[in-house]
């Protein structure tokens, strides 16, 4: 970055702009939280409104929901910048792709991620979770999200530029979400009691969001590239 | 480097495969034969009977599951930094027929699971990692059918098939974790403190015969996929002067 220039940084800028866009344009983040109340409210009626079975079934359920829920507005991570042109401007500036990348996940996380993360509390009482069960599934999600936003980051670049990317996106990622939600959901069950401790699980899902988030802007600023050439 | 350089020439390659397919073609036929023999005269298991069997399907299939997706991420490796077609199209040939082996894999291990364990599914920690190994070979095969450009299609397969070799070891650690967590007993190990030689060869020679099966039917994948992009590039250009063809008899009556 020159030292000429004026103004804000370019990722602060971009920050910005993809806070402006991502409120504004289907305001995703309401969308993704509408949707999860959805999904855990449609639930009891596929198991039944037994309480007990539903607070057992509480964490993995909301986990589920979150994941569904971070898909759903992924595929549009880099499409509206791929259909405007603006994807191209990002591709060509001084501003390494990688930073971009992450910035345009943290934007995702911050409008997805966390109001899944403070809705999650609300809901998990409409299942009967115990409070601390509550806690559990609350904090697992909040170590969790940004796996998932990250991973899916990579679904999105590769996708980019087809039009019904969202199911491919899905069939992509799902997969490579497995450990995420494993771990995710021992963590937020081992927080209500159980044969293993609290912090071994939720150690190592915070291990594998710190590694999506050291190799995924890479991986999908690798794939971006590979699709302009 | 420099032979290997030449074998990649697309025209090299095909003369190459000419007398290689029918080479390995051969042995395939072979060491089935030998194999099939050898493992229909394997005793049987003195707890599992005449279903151990099954194992000589199961297990070869299994490890070419893993081979096939070592020989895509070397592919990948060659899309990625030498962009080379034939690459690419060694990827593209890999992807079905991995899954096409992972299923294989996973159909015997349940008509094995059915007499073994009396269920046809178990989610026990190994039949659920191959489980997700051949999502992710059908997400492939997915990708590479939504993108119409082969080249672009190449590329992103080939970062799509590096970032799962890297998640592989992850998705199969965290099974291995959630499995022990939710059924702490594993039902079923492999023949006790070590598999008796009387087993062990008809094993060894199926698995040679499936992975000799592997590369003629990738061999011949390959030269198909070259000859689909020849066709390709014909047609184009058979469209494109048929255009200017279709052009110049529009100008005609216009003269």
């Amino acid at each position: 970055m020159s030292a000429t220039q004026r103004g804000p940084s370019p990722l602060k800028a971009l920050f910005a702009r993809e806070w402006r866009i991502g409120r504004r344009v289907g305001g995703t983040g309401s969308m993704g939280v509408v949707f999860f109340l959805i999904l855990v409210s449609i639930i009891p009626f596929a198991v039944g409104p037994d309480l007990v079975l539903l607070a057992r079934i509480g964490p993995a359920l909301l986990w589920i929901a979150a994941l569904l829920a971070t898909l759903l507005g992924l595929d549009r991570l880099f499409q509206g910048d791929d259909d405007d042109g603006s994807l191209d401007l990002l591709l060509m500036s001084e501003t390494p792709l990688e930073a971009v990348v992450l910035v345009k996940c943290l934007v995702h996380w911050l409008l997805t991620g966390v109001p899944l993360v403070v809705a999650t509390p609300v809901f998990s009482v409409m299942l009967g979770l115990e409070p601390q069960a509550i806690f559990g599934v609350t904090i697992s999600l909040l170590a969790g999200t940004p796996a998932l936003t990250l991973i899916g980051a990579i679904g999105a670049a590769l996708t980019v530029g087809f039009g019904r990317g969202g199911l491919l996106l899905a069939i992509l990622i799902l997969p490579l979400c497995v450990p995420v939600l494993i771990f995710g959901v021992s963590a937020a069950q081992a927080a209500s009691g159980g044969a293993v401790p609290f912090l071994t699980p939720f150690m190592i899902l915070l291990a594998l969001s710190l590694a999506a988030l050291a190799a995924a802007p890479f991986a999908a600023a690798l794939a971006l590239r590979q699709a302009r050439i | 480097m420099k032979p290997m350089l030449n074998f990649a020439s697309p025209s090299n390659f095909l003369r190459l495969a000419s007398w290689l397919v029918p080479v390995f073609a051969g042995l395939t036929a072979i060491l089935f034969g030998i194999g099939l023999y050898l493992s229909f005269l394997a005793p049987a298991d003195y707890q599992q009977g005449e279903t151990v069997k099954i194992m000589y399907l199961h297990v070869p299939a299994a490890w070419l599951s893993m081979f096939i997706y070592a020989v895509m991420c070397s592919a990948a490796l060659g899309t990625l930094v030498w962009r080379h077609p034939l690459a690419d199209a060694a990827q593209k040939a890999a992807a079905p027929l991995g899954a096409g082996f992972t299923f294989i894999c996973l159909a015997t291990g349940s008509l094995w699971g059915k007499p073994m364990w009396g269920t046809w599914w178990v989610w026990d920690a190994r039949l659920t990692s191959v489980l997700v190994l051949f999502l992710i070979y059908l997400g492939l095969v997915a990708l590479w059918q939504a993108i119409e450009d082969p080249g672009r299609a190449a590329r992103a397969a080939a970062v799509f098939t590096l970032v799962g070799a890297v998640n592989i070891p992850i998705i199969k650690f965290s099974v291995d974790w959630w499995n022990t967590l939710h059924q702490p007993a594993s039902v079923f190990r492999l023949g006790g403190p070590a598999i008796a030689p009387s087993l062990l060869w008809p094993l060894i020679v199926m698995g040679l015969a499936f992975t000799f099966l592997f590369l003629t039917l990738h061999l011949m994948a390959i030269r198909n996929e070259i000859y689909r992009r020849r066709l390709r590039r014909l047609s184009i250009l058979a469209a494109h002067a048929g255009d200017r063809d279709l052009s110049g008899a529009a100008m005609e009556p216009a003269r």
